[in-house]
C-alpha cells in the first residue's frame, strides 16, 4: 500500500535531480533563517509554505507528459501575451513600474508566466519546423521571442525580459541557429546599444554607470554592491559562520533575503561555502543537460535545455550581479532567495525537465 | 540531433568556464582582497564612540560649592533626522510640556549649529516625563532622550562674573580648540567654559574624554560594547574666593551699579570680586533663550560686563595716598612742607583756577592733612612740581596703565597718562595744566578696580607688587590630591619705611572723626586705611557748581574708596567703585566697612535701609 503510494509520488520524478533540488532548498532555509536576524522562523514558515506549493507544482509538471505539454505551449503563451498587454493598460504600479494585474482574486506578475510561456512556445515551434530549417524560421521565432521581452521591458523590468531574452536564445541557439546567424546578430545587437541606451530609464542607465565604479554613488546605487562585496570579500575562506556575519546581522546588507542572499552566503560560510553551493548548481544544470542530451523528441530536448540553461544564468547572473560583475537586475539566486513567485516558476521547470526524463519510454514505445 | 547535442556539450562547457570565473572572482575576494574586506567590515561595525569625562567643580577657599554637575535626562532633536521640526515639536507638546522658552531656545541652538547634531529641547526631564515619551517613542523619529550632566551654579548671580558660565560650543570656540590641537578631546562634548574661571581653566575642568568601542548595526545604533577606554575627570578647582564674604560684599551693594576687589595683601588672594548687576549663569547652562539674552544683553545696566576688570574710571582722589608717597620719595616734597589753601590753584601765569572741592580752602596743609581732608589745592602743587612724567615713572610699579595679569580674561589695563604716551596718542605735547588734573586723579587717568585694589594691597603690604589671583587649588580627580598653587612673587619697590609709615597714618585717619571717611572707621575695633575718592563722570564749567540733585542719574560721579585692615598688619585690601553713587565717603566706605567686620571679625551685616545721604562727609 505505502509502496504502491510512494510509486504513484515517485513514479516522475527523477532522483538524483530531486535529491540536488532538495539540498540546496535546505541551503537556502538555513540562509533565510540567519538573513532575517537568526531570532524567528516568521520567514522561514512562510518559505517553507512557498517550498510546499512549489513542490506541488512540480508533481504537477512532472506528471503532465510531453505531448500535453506541447499542445498546452500556444495557449499559455497568447494567455500569458494578452496579461502582458493588459498589464500595459490596466497594471498597478508597484515602485514605480506597472509589473502586476489585478485579477479579482489577487494579482499576478505575467511576466513570471513568460518565463515558462517562451521556452514552451519556441520549443513547439522548432518542432514543428524540424525538417530543414530555414532562415525565415529563425526570423519567426525572433518576433515570437521580441513580443514578450519588449513588454516586459516596457514594464520597466529590464533584468526578467533580460532572462526571459536569454531563455528563448537558448531554445534558438540550441535548435541549431547557425555560427553566422549568430555572429551576425550579436554584431547588430553591438550596433544597437547606442539606441537601447537611449530608451532606458535613468534608473537604468545609472545602474549599469554604477556597475562600471561603485564608489560614484556609494550611499546610492552603489551602496548595495559596496556592502555585498564587503560581506562577501570578508568572509574570507571558511566565513565568519552561520549567523555571525557582521554585514548580515546588523543591517548593513539590503534585500538580504531576497536578491542579496548570496552574500550573505559567502560571508557566513566563506569560499568553501560558495563551493559546495556551485558545485550543487553544476550537479543540477549537469542532470539537465543529460536528460536534454537523451531526450527523444526535439521539443522535449529544447525545451529540457532550454530550462536547463535558463537556471544557470539565474544562478549565474544573481551571483555575479551580487559579486560586482554584473549590473544590478533585480534576479534572486535559484532555490536560495527568500520569495514565492520565482520558486514556484522554477520548480515548474523543473517538473518539465523531470516529465521529460521519465516520460521518454513512452513516447518512444 | 547532432547538432543539438553538440550544443549541449558547447553550452555545458560554457557553463563551466563561467562558473570558474565566478569562483575565480571569489577567490580573488575573499583568498587575495580578504584583508581589505575584513577591515572594511569591521570599520561599518565598530565606531569608536566618545565618552565624556566629567567636569570638575568649583568651590570657593572654604570649600563651599560654585559650580557643580548634575544629572538628568534630556530630550535632544536630530533636525537633519525630522522631516519637518516644528510640527514634529507641536505633536512632542501633546506628550510632554514643551514652553515656549524651550521652543526659542532650540530655534536659536538650530540656527547655531549643524543639522546632524542633536540638540536639547527640553532639559531635566521628570521621570514621569522620559516614561510617558518612552512610551509614544516611535512617533518621534530622530529624538532621543539622553541621561547627561548639568552645570548648576548654586549660588545663582553672587560671584557671577568670576566664576563665568559654560555654554554650547560654537564655532570660534571649534576654531580655538582646533587650534589648539585639542579636537579629539572634545569629542562628545558640547559646552566650554565662557568666561571667568569657566573659561580660563576650561583645560582643568574639562579632563580626558574617553572611548567606548560599540558595535553599530547599520543605521548607527550601539547594539554593545567591545572595549572601554574610561575618560579622565576634570580636576576640581577650589578659588581664592571667600563665597561668604563675597555675599556680603554684594548685599552690601544693594541696588548699586559697579564693582569691588577685596585681595589678601599678603599674597594676592582675590577674596571677593564684586560686579554690580550680575547674571545668572544658570541662564546659559542649556542654552539661553533669545527673550533672556536681550534682556541681558541691552540692558542699560550691562550686567555682563564685568566691571570690576574692564570698567575704567578715573582714580579720583584714592590716588592722593601714591603721589604723596611719590612726593616724599623723589624728594619733592617733605612731611613737614605745607601750603595755605585758598581753596584753587593757579599755573604761574595762567588765569585758570583749579578749584578745591571746598571753595573757602583747608588752609594751612601739610601732606598728612591732605591726605586726610582730601586736599586738591595741595596735590595740584605736588603734581605740578613733579611733572607727569616722574609721577608716572613711580606709579607704573605699582600696576597703573597696565593689566594685573589676573588669572581670568577679559582684563582691561587702564591708562596712566605721560607726555609720551599723549604724543603717541593725539600728537599733542603735554600741557602743565594736563599735570594739575592727573594730582586729583582725573584729566587722561584710567584705571579698573581690580588694578587700583592690587595697588591698593601693594601699599598696604609695604611695597611687594601684589599679582591678584583667582586659582588657589587644583584636587586631581583621580588622586584626590589637592595641590596648593604657589602665591606669585611679586617683586618689591623700594620705600622707605618712615615715608610709607606717614601715609599709613594718614590713611587710617581718614577713618577717623575729622576724616573723609569717618564714617567707615566709627567704632571699629580694629584700624582701617583708606582713602575716598570721587570720579567725574561730565565736566563742569568754570565756575558751576556740581549739585548732585540737580544732575541726571547716569551722570552723577562715581564714588570711589580703597582702604586696607587692619592698618599695622593688614588682611585685606579692596578697592571698590559704585557707579553714579557721588561721594566715596557716604556710599562706598560704608560697603567697605561692612566687608572688613566680616572678614576681619566674622560679623554679619545688620540688615538694613539703603545707604543714606544722611552724612554729608565730602573729599
Amino acid at each position: 500500500m505505502i509502496e504502491r503510494l510512494f510509486n504513484l509520488v515517485a513514479r516522475r520524478i527523477d532522483g538524483p535531480l530531486m535529491a540536488a533540488l532538495m539540498l540546496a532548498i535546505a541551503l537556502g532555509l538555513t540562509v533565510i533563517y540567519s538573513a532575517s536576524g537568526g531570532q524567528s522562523f516568521d520567514r522561514v514558515g512562510g518559505q517553507v509554505r512557498n517550498v510546499l506549493v512549489a513542490l506541488g507544482a512540480l508533481w504537477i509538471a512532472a506528471n503532465v507528459p510531453p505531448q500535453t505539454l506541447m499542445r498546452l505551449a500556444v495557449p499559455v503563451y497568447v494567455v500569458g501575451m494578452a496579461l502582458l498587454v493588459g498589464v500595459a493598460v490596466f497594471g498597478d504600479v508597484r515602485n514605480g513600474a506597472r509589473r502586476w494585474l489585478n485579477l479579482g482574486f489577487g494579482s499576478v506578475q505575467p511576466s513570471e508566466i513568460m518565463k515558462i510561456a517562451v521556452p514552451l512556445v519556441l520549443a513547439w515551434y522548432f518542432h514543428r519546423h524540424e525538417e530543414g530549417l530555414r532562415i525565415r524560421d529563425y526570423a519567426v521565432a525572433t518576433i515570437i521571442l521580441a513580443l514578450p521581452v519588449g513588454l516586459i521591458a516596457r514594464q520597466p523590468d529590464l533584468g526578467t525580459a533580460l532572462l526571459i531574452f536569454a531563455s528563448g536564445f537558448f531554445v534558438i541557439f540550441l535548435a541549431g541557429l547557425s555560427w553566422k546567424l549568430i555572429v551576425g546578430m550579436g554584431t547588430a545587437g553591438l550596433a544597437a546599444l547606442p539606441f537601447l541606451w537611449s530608451v532606458l530609464h535613468d534608473y537604468q542607465r545609472k545602474r549599469i554607470l554604477t556597475l562600471l565604479d561603485p564608489m560614484t554613488d556609494p550611499l546610492g546605487a552603489g551602496y548595495h554592491i559596496i556592502q555585498s562585496t564587503i560581506a562577501i570579500g570578508s568572509g574570507g575562506l571558511l566565513g565568519k559562520g552561520w549567523l555571525n556575519g557582521t554585514q548580515a546581522q546588523l543591517d548593513f546588507l539590503p534585500e538580504r533575503s531576497t536578491d542579496f542572499i548570496f552574500a550573505v552566503f559567502g560571508e557566513e560560510f566563506g569560499l568553501a561555502g560558495i563551493a559546495v553551493l556551485i558545485a550543487l548548481y553544476v550537479l543540477i544544470i549537469a542532470r539537465g543537460l543529460m536528460i536534454a542530451a537523451s531526450a527523444s523528441t526535439t521539443f522535449s530536448r529544447l525545451l529540457a535545455g532550454a530550462v536547463t540553461l535558463t537556471f544557470f544564468t539565474y544562478a549565474f547572473v544573481n551571483m555575479g550581479m551580487v559579486t560586482g560583475i554584473l549590473p544590478v537586475v533585480g534576479v534572486p539566486l535559484p532555490l536560495i532567495s527568500y520569495g514565492g513567485t520565482a520558486l514556484l516558476s522554477m520548480l515548474i521547470g523543473f517538473g518539465i525537465l523531470m516529465s521529460v526524463a521519465t516520460h521518454k519510454q513512452l513516447v518512444q514505445s | 540531433m547532432r547538432v543539438f547535442q553538440s550544443r549541449i556539450v558547447l553550452s555545458g562547457l560554457f557553463i563551466l568556464i563561467a562558473f570558474g570565473l565566478l569562483v575565480a572572482r571569489f577567490t580573488w575576494l575573499q583568498v587575495v582582497q580578504r584583508e581589505y574586506y575584513h577591515t572594511l567590515a569591521e570599520q561599518n561595525r565598530i565606531s569608536v564612540v566618545p565618552v565624556v569625562p566629567n567636569r570638575g567643580i568649583i568651590t570657593d577657599r572654604n570649600g563651599e560649592i560654585l559650580a557643580a554637575n548634575f544629572s538628568a535626562y534630556t530630550l535632544e532633536i536630530t533636525p537633519s533626522k525630522v522631516s519637518n521640526v516644528e510640527r514634529a515639536i507641536d505633536d512632542l507638546s501633546e506628550v510632554i510640556e514643551v514652553s515656549p522658552r524651550d521652543r526659542r531656545r532650540f530655534k536659536k541652538l538650530q540656527e547655531e549649529s549643524k543639522n546632524f547634531e542633536s540638540l536639547p529641547i527640553r532639559t531635566r526631564l521628570t521621570e514621569e516625563e522620559v516614561a510617558r515619551f518612552a512610551v509614544s517613542r516611535f512617533r518621534f523619529p530622530g529624538f532621543e532622550i539622553k541621561a547627561r550632566l548639568f552645570r548648576s551654579y548654586p549660588q545663582g548671580e553672587v560671584a557671577s562674573h568670576a566664576i563665568g558660565y559654560i555654554g554650547r560650543i560654537n564655532d570660534a570656540d571649534v576654531k580655538r580648540i582646533d587650534s589648539q590641537g585639542n579636537t579629539t578631546n572634545y569629542k562628545g562634548t558640547d559646552h566650554i567654559g565662557k568666561l571667568g574661571i569657566e573659561g580660563a581653566y576650561e583645560r582643568e575642568l574639562h579632563g580626558l574624554t574617553g572611548s567606548e568601542q560599540v558595535e553599530i548595526d547599520a543605521g548607527g545604533r550601539a547594539i554593545r560594547s567591545l572595549s572601554r577606554n574610561e575618560p579622565h575627570s576634570g580636576n576640581n578647582l577650589v578659588v581664592t574666593l571667600d563665597l561668604q564674604l563675597q555675599k556680603v560684599a554684594e548685599a552690601a551693594f544693594q541696588d548699586y551699579r559697579g564693582a569691588l576687589v577685596a585681595i589678601d595683601p599678603t599674597n594676592g588672594d582675590v577674596l571677593a570680586l564684586v560686579s554690580k548687576p550680575g547674571f545668572d549663569p544658570n541662564l546659559f547652562v542649556d542654552g539661553i533663550d533669545p527673550v533672556n539674552w536681550d534682556a541681558l544683553n541691552n540692558s542699560p545696566d550691562k550686567p555682563l560686563n564685568n566691571r570690576a576688570l574692564r570698567g575704567q574710571y578715573p582714580p579720583g582722589s584714592t590716588i592722593k595716598p601714591f603721589l604723596g608717597l611719590a612726593a616724599l620719595e623723589t624728594k619733592k616734597r617733605t612731611p613737614e612742607f605745607s601750603i595755605s589753601d585758598p581753596g584753587f590753584f593757579a599755573l604761574p601765569g595762567v588765569t585758570h583756577r583749579y578749584r578745591d572741592h571746598k571753595p573757602d580752602g583747608h588752609g594751612s596743609v601739610n601732606l598728612h592733612k591732605a591726605i586726610v581732608v582730601s586736599c586738591d589745592t595741595y596735590f595740584y602743587g605736588l603734581a605740578n612740581d613733579m611733572g607727569v612724567d616722574a609721577i608716572h615713572r613711580f606709579l607704573t610699579p605699582f600696576g597703573f596703565g597696565a593689566r594685573t595679569g589676573i588669572d581670568i580674561e577679559g582684563e582691561l589695563g587702564g591708562l596712566q597718562p605721560s607726555s609720551d604716551w599723549k604724543w603717541q596718542r593725539y600728537k599733542q605735547k603735554w600741557y602743565a595744566g594736563d599735570t594739575v588734573s592727573v594730582g586729583i586723579g582725573q584729566g587722561y587717568w584710567l584705571v579698573t578696580p581690580l588694578q587700583l585694589a592690587a595697588a591698593t594691597a601693594t601699599l598696604a603690604n609695604g611695597g611687594t607688587v601684589v599679582h591678584p589671583r583667582l586659582l588657589k587649588a587644583v584636587q586631581d580627580s583621580k588622586t584626590l590630591e589637592t595641590r596648593e598653587l604657589a602665591a606669585p612673587t611679586g617683586e618689591t619697590i623700594p620705600l622707605k619705611p618712615e615715608y610709607l609709615q606717614l601715609i599709613r597714618n594718614a590713611m587710617v585717619d581718614v577713618t577717623k572723626p575729622g576724616g573723609t571717611a569717618a564714617r567707615a572707621g566709627a567704632n571699629a575695633p580694629y584700624t582701617i586705611a583708606a582713602k575716598t575718592g570721587t570720579a567725574q563722570v561730565i565736566g563742569m564749567k568754570q565756575g558751576e557748581k556740581y549739585d548732585e540733585k540737580r544732575v541726571k542719574e547716569a551722570h552723577r560721579d562715581h564714588a570711589v574708596f580703597i582702604a586696607y585692615a587692619p592698618a599695622d598688619n593688614p588682611k585685606i585690601a579692596i578697592a571698590l567703585l559704585v557707579e553714579n553713587g557721588g561721594h566715596g565717603g557716604s556710599t562706598a566706605a560704608p560697603i567697605a566697612r561692612e566687608v572688613f567686620d566680616f572678614h576681619l571679625l566674622k560679623k554679619k551685616p545688620a540688615v538694613k535701609q539703603k545707604l543714606g545721604d544722611d552724612e554729608t562727609a565730602s573729599d
